[in-house]
């Protein structure tokens, strides 16, 4: 009878862990438990972070809001898992979060060795550097033997090294986990300059006791396409998210707006903007969503440029102006796959 | 063979699996097979997973080239170094920090327990406040404490408080001259080896001599001046072979010399003086633990009170405090993976921090990570289970 009831366990517990493995389609399970799990950064103005009070907004949180507006036709079904650099993928991968919407460079390790997949990028940016105007330095190349501050597990740490080894100088790394960290190191003299995407620099910039003591270095040394980024192997919930991306886009391309969306819909003629706000065409069924699922991310979350606008660009502190990130239309790289 | 005859004995023989030794054989082999089974099922079902998701497996990953430069390395390191060498920096600083922290902690400890016995209320007292503050503070907020309120507003490095040139104290670390040996500095090594050589066996015939004879030595004198006298005389035998690199700031920071920065400072600082208060409170429950008569009867033979200290209290304590000492020194240890907290690149901040991100290869480097502080605390607690054998009462 022991013997039987060891064996029986055994088995049990066998069957348990494997029952644990992972299996489903990411829309269904996001639907049956009625909001969309978004992995964000811990803080960075513009891009994520919480207003008095406490919701969260940015340029990456604009994107999970236009995925659950897509799929929920309710921008304000998303949770919010903030996450520093060095918990984002195992987060992504665990399953912790549906999404990862945190800045983060798209590159070839992270695409095809990590089990993730980009679904597009929201903006492009580069490495910059950020010093104290004490300092007297013009451009990086005069930074030969100065330290740095940097967040940890970034690609920043990487196109550091690489940037100091090709031009032959030296340079001391000192790391730490949230940004709001490096910023502070920076602020009390640990390092002499702080290295980051460029973006993100600005952002920093105002959190410093003095910005004005501040300056950002010409100098961007490097590619940082940040996208919103899924798991691999869920091509249906990949598609939704890399679409939700693309019909903001398309959105401002065709001028459609949060406010004139119910206009548009009633009145326009146009077939691109029929098509984008599901009036012909294949409307929703090629995803699974509604048929109205673009209408609604615009009408709720905005296109492109109005979530620009308010989040990092000339209608909030940052003024970032649009640069690469202007449609590919007005010099620009910011180019979405028509809606047909 | 009392065991066979009885097993012998009995008229009529019990069936094979009644038997009690057959039994518990069985169950135990089941048991091991199944945990086997278990640990089998579950490293497949990782693998499996893994696969499954398109996360790259397997330890090919330590190769390749890290491409990022860490701040502190006791081995040299370039961002050409592979995945491995990061792990072996990691390593190597955790391993420092931890042993400057036991070696320090022990000081603090032992000086803070005995302190707070004292007879003289002041410092009894100073003890007993800094004991408990420290001990009830979380070691992360002193950790913060020493790195942002204390250290970080140090001045920059051109207004860096100094000694003479020689020693320079900013928020960037502590500057000293480096110490450059020359050739001949072998000899001044070798002849410390033998000093030490000959202070041993002096010691232990002295002893000896002490025992048979009752002749009293100064031994302590004695051992000093040839251990300071024997490598100062080969020292200046070979022409002074030591010159000083001494720091210079040169451009944006400081550069030769040796430096302790501010984040080893801050983590090392924390970690001695919060677990200085354990090994305080293991010291002078040790002490306590000596019965006062003990103490008495070496008074009585004529023993002063710093002999009766050293040679009657101290050996009996030392059985209180050893297995406490021990847990104090592995907590220690573990607990210096705060450090990714201010920075400081230890094994967890660099290696399963840094290298985890950008190879994204979580379980290997979880496990080697975990794998390497199983090992070093096992390392302490085996040095520390042989100490306390050495020192537990013998009875006869």
């Amino acid at each position: 009878m022991k013997k039987m009831y060891v064996i029986a366990s055994a088995v049990a517990v066998c069957a348990l862990v494997s029952s644990a493995t992972f299996a489903g389609s990411n829309l269904d399970s996001v639907k049956k438990k009625g909001f969309v799990q978004c992995g964000v950064n811990t803080g960075v103005p513009g891009f994520a972070t919480t207003d008095d009070k406490g919701n969260w907004e940015g340029l990456d949180v604009d994107v999970c809001r236009a995925v659950a507006a897509a799929v929920f036709g309710d921008a304000s079904k998303v949770k919010y898992t903030p996450l520093t650099a060095k918990e984002r993928f195992t987060a992504l991968q665990s399953g912790e979060i549906d999404i990862l919407s945190r800045n983060t460079t798209w590159t070839l390790t992270r695409d095809s060795s990590l089990g993730l997949n980009f679904a597009g990028v929201n903006y492009y940016d580069g490495q910059g550097f950020l010093v104290k105007k004490s300092l007297g330095v013009k451009s990086a190349r005069e930074m030969d033997g100065a330290s740095f501050c940097i967040q940890a597990g970034t690609t920043t740490e990487l196109n550091l090294a690489d940037y100091f080894r090709a031009n032959k100088m030296s340079y001391t790394p000192i790391t730490f986990d949230k940004s709001s960290e490096t910023a502070q190191a920076f602020d009390a003299g640990r390092c002499d300059a702080l290295t980051s995407d460029q973006s993100q620099l600005y952002a920093l910039r105002i959190q410093l006791k003095d910005p004005s003591s501040a300056m950002v270095l010409p100098e961007v040394i490097s590619k940082e396409p940040l996208g919103p980024v899924v798991r691999q192997g869920d091509d249906d919930w990949f598609n939704i998210v890399r679409w939700s991306l693309f019909a903001m886009l398309n959105a401002e391309e065709y001028g459609v707006n949060s406010e004139n969306v119910d206009k548009l819909a009633a009145t326009s003629k146009d077939p691109n903007v029929r098509r984008l706000l599901g009036l012909e065409g294949i409307k929703g069924k090629g995803l699974g969503l509604r048929d109205n699922w673009a209408a609604i991310i615009v009408k709720q979350v905005g296109n492109y440029s109005e979530s620009f606008e308010r989040n990092v660009g000339m209608d909030s502190p940052l003024k970032i102006s649009r640069g690469l990130n202007a449609l590919w239309s007005k010099g620009g790289i910011q180019y979405a796959p028509p809606i047909r | 063979m009392a065991a066979e005859q009885r097993v012998k004995s009995p008229p009529a023989k019990a069936a094979f699996w009644r038997r009690p030794v057959f039994r518990s054989a069985l169950f135990q082999t089941l048991l091991v097979l199944a945990l086997v089974y278990f640990g089998y099922f579950l490293f497949n079902n990782t693998l499996h997973n893994l696969e499954q998701r398109g996360i790259s497996t397997g330890f090919s990953f330590l190769s390749q080239e890290a491409g990022f430069g860490i701040v502190m390395t006791l081995i040299p390191f370039s961002e050409l170094s592979s995945y491995w060498d990061t792990f072996i920096v990691g390593l190597l600083n955790t391993l420092l920090v931890s042993g400057l922290g036991i070696l320090l902690a022990t000081l603090i400890g032992f000086s803070m327990g005995v302190a707070r016995l004292s007879r003289n209320w002041l410092i009894a007292k100073m003890a007993a406040v800094y004991i408990e503050t420290f001990r009830n503070i979380p070691l992360l907020l002193q950790i913060m404490f020493w790195y942002f309120a204390v250290l970080q507003p140090l001045p920059g490095p051109r207004q860096s408080i100094h000694i003479t040139d020689i020693l320079f104290l900013n928020n960037r670390g502590l500057y000293l001259p480096a110490p450059l040996f020359e050739p001949g500095f072998d000899w001044v090594i070798a002849a410390l080896g033998v000093a030490f050589v000959t202070v041993f066996f002096m010691v232990r015939w002295m002893h000896r001599k002490q025992e048979e004879t009752g002749q009293i030595f100064h031994t302590v004198y004695i051992s000093l001046a040839i251990l300071s006298g024997l490598p100062l005389l080969a020292f200046f035998a070979t022409g002074l072979p030591l010159s000083w690199e001494m720091p210079e700031l040169k451009g944006f920071n400081f550069k030769g010399g040796m430096v302790m920065i501010p984040e080893l400072a801050a983590l090392l600082l924390a970690l001695s003086i919060y677990t200085g208060t354990f090994i305080a409170e293991a010291v002078r429950s040790g002490i306590l633990a000596v019965s006062h008569g003990q103490t008495e009867a070496a008074y009585a033979l004529g023993l002063r009170p710093g002999t009766t200290l050293r040679l009657v209290v101290v050996p009996q304590a030392l059985r209180v405090i050893i297995p406490q000492l021990t847990s104090q020194y592995l907590n220690l240890t573990k607990n210096s993976s705060l450090a990714t907290a201010v920075g400081y690149p230890d094994l967890v901040a660099v290696f399963a921090g840094t290298t985890l991100n950008q190879t994204g290869q979580a379980v290997e480097v979880i496990a080697m990570t975990m794998g390497v502080y199983l090992l070093i605390s096992l390392a302490i607690s085996m040095f520390m289970n042989w100490y306390n054998k050495r020192k537990q009462l013998v009875e006869r």
